[in-house]
């Protein structure tokens, strides 16, 4: 259920971004989300790749520093309002999110939330009660 | 003018019998006192009666930092703590600082070679002395403070810091003497001048700097700044503080009191003994200290001696201003520290082998030093709040065991040059040598 994604430290310079995606795609290790947090100084990747492992394996090959982290997918409506229902849920029950980042799905009228919360358990429980669909994580490596 | 004529113009026989005396004494007080110097020498076969003229001193092993560190706390006083008046301290390599006690006829000592040195600047006691060097552990501060008292001169405590108010209380007091750091003094001025008061203006007769590295560029600037002559004033807390050497009118040297001080340079690699001009590092002997007598100490500090008599008329040697260091000491804002700190420190905040590189830089005055450090696991979060922190608990870290505050940047793994052998861990970009 939990998807295992990829946090990566870069430091913030022109053309860091370029050199890891390389190794990933030498690796033939496709990308599937991602998105990136910064400071002026440096910055943490977080991908999801078709082979997380693997995916590691090559980034650490190339000497990046990578944490495998899990976070969660839930289903949502493409359609306005789609995410506020989420996210509305998840603050009355007082769960604090570190992080989240969407996309859209190929499913019609789905999108697709990736969620990190500290305590995760909790946030799957709570989005179980309120019949959220959680997307396996597998659905998501394959996409 | 002179503070201690007779002293400080002695024909250099007398001095030097003056010195031969003193140097038995001391090598024999150390000797029969302080188990140190009792193990050191006599494992070197060099006894106090082998000192039979002042050349012998070049028989007695040397003493470093390290040897003063192992001693620590109190392992190299020869008196009991009951004499001891006054404790300072300088920051370690590695592991425990230095400490240095002082008795009272110590502290008698140290006034009065900062009292010659004021004098020399001209200063006496109708004058009021603004001390900017920080009070406490550092012995800049007190150093200057207890000098100044012996010349009569009125003294302002106020340390480093609060600049707007140090230019209102030069001119509000009519300071007439003002003790800084090279760059302290330019970033002084410069406030001055933005504020709308010319620092000319102020009346300064004399300034005493010291502490960090500077260039005759920057003794120059500070001139032209304050309108008047700026002083060099050089000194360890191994051997007592600032005090060591200190410029004459002629600005040619800094005279060390020779009564007080014994110098040799020797050549860092063999630690054989050079002879007069030679550039090479400054060893420093105690000839008058009670507390902790401190016997051919290796300062690191690169430098040249004259015997040559000075147009001031004082026979004393002088010695050039520092122009680096035999070991990979940086000083920034007038603080002594060694990478080896700034590495204890990461091993404190992140509890693995860092790797890390310390940039020094003076974009307009004042030094700033900047710590790379490459990223590990262990201290590697998913989270920028988190990441955000482990700079800082590096930052703090860093602060607590040098007292400076540093920018430090995380780096990517592998991305700063490996060493074989001796590491370079420090880029220096003041160009001040």
């Amino acid at each position: 259920m939990k998807i295992k994604q990829l946090s990566i430290f870069l430091q913030n310079r022109m053309g860091s971004l370029s050199n890891p995606l390389e190794a990933l795609s030498d690796a033939d290790v496709n990308i599937r989300a991602m998105c990136m947090a910064d400071t002026s100084e440096f910055g943490i990747l977080r991908l999801v790749v078709d082979d997380p492992l693997k995916g590691k394996d090559v980034l650490e090959k190339n000497n990046y520093l990578v944490k495998i982290t899990d976070i969660i997918g839930v289903e949502m409506n493409d359609a306005p309002g789609g995410l506020t229902t989420v996210l509305k849920i998840i603050k009355d029950n007082l769960i604090d999110l570190e992080y989240l980042y969407a996309f859209s799905h190929d499913k019609a009228e789905k999108a697709i939330l990736l969620l990190h919360a500290d305590n995760i358990d909790k946030l799957i429980e709570t989005l179980g009660e309120n019949n959220i669909p959680i997307v396996p994580a597998s659905e998501v490596y394959n996409l | 003018m002179f503070w201690n004529e007779e002293i400080e113009t002695m024909p250099r026989d007398e001095l030097e019998e003056l010195q031969l005396k003193k140097l038995q004494a001391i090598v024999k007080r150390a000797f029969d006192k302080i188990p140190y110097y009792n193990k050191k020498y006599s494992e070197a076969e060099v006894y106090p009666e082998d000192i039979e003229t002042l050349k012998d001193i070049e028989k007695l092993p040397f003493i470093t930092k390290d040897d003063l560190r192992e001693s620590y706390p109190f392992g190299l006083f020869s008196v009991d703590i009951k004499e001891i008046k006054e404790l300072h301290s300088s920051s370690g390599t590695t592991g425990k600082p230095v400490v240095s006690g002082y008795t009272k006829k110590d502290l008698d000592t140290w006034a009065e070679t900062i009292a010659r040195g004021l004098t020399m600047m001209g200063l006496d006691e109708g004058d009021i002395l603004q001390n900017t060097h920080g009070y406490g552990m550092f012995t800049g501060g007190f150093g200057v403070h207890y000098g100044c008292h012996k010349i009569g001169a009125a003294i302002i405590p106020i340390s480093t810091g609060q600049t707007r108010r140090q230019i209102e209380i030069m001119s509000d007091f009519g300071t007439t003497g003002l003790i800084f750091t090279p760059s302290y003094g330019i970033h002084l001025g410069e406030v001055a001048l933005e504020d709308g008061i010319d620092p000319k203006d102020l009346g300064i007769k004399a300034i005493g700097f010291g502490a960090e590295m500077w260039t005759e560029e920057i003794r120059q600037k500070v001139q032209d700044i304050f309108g008047c002559k700026a002083y060099n004033i050089y000194g360890l807390t191994e051997l007592m503080g600032p005090g060591v050497g200190i410029e004459c009118e002629a600005q040619k040297g800094l005279h060390i009191p020779e009564d007080i001080y014994y110098p040799e340079i020797i050549d860092s690699n063999t630690g054989r003994t050079l002879s007069e001009n030679t550039p090479g590092e400054l060893v420093l002997t105690n000839l008058e200290r009670e507390g902790m007598p401190v016997i051919r100490f290796r300062t690191k500090d690169l430098t040249k001696i004259t015997y040559e008599k000075c147009e001031c008329g004082r026979t004393h040697a002088r010695m050039s201003r520092i122009t680096g260091r035999s070991d990979d000491m940086i000083k920034v804002k007038g603080v002594a520290i060694f990478p080896s700190q700034i590495e204890k420190a990461l091993l404190k905040a992140g509890d693995v082998e860092p790797h890390y590189m310390i940039i020094v830089t003076r974009p307009g005055t004042l030094d700033e030093i900047e710590v790379k450090v490459e990223a590990s696991q262990d201290i590697f979060f998913d989270g920028i709040k988190e990441m955000m922190a482990v700079q800082d608990k590096i930052g703090k870290s860093i602060e607590n065991e040098t007292g400076i505050r540093v920018k430090v940047t995380l780096v990517e793994p592998k991305t700063l040059p490996r060493f074989e052998g001796k590491a370079k861990r420090v880029i220096d970009k003041r160009n001040l040598h």
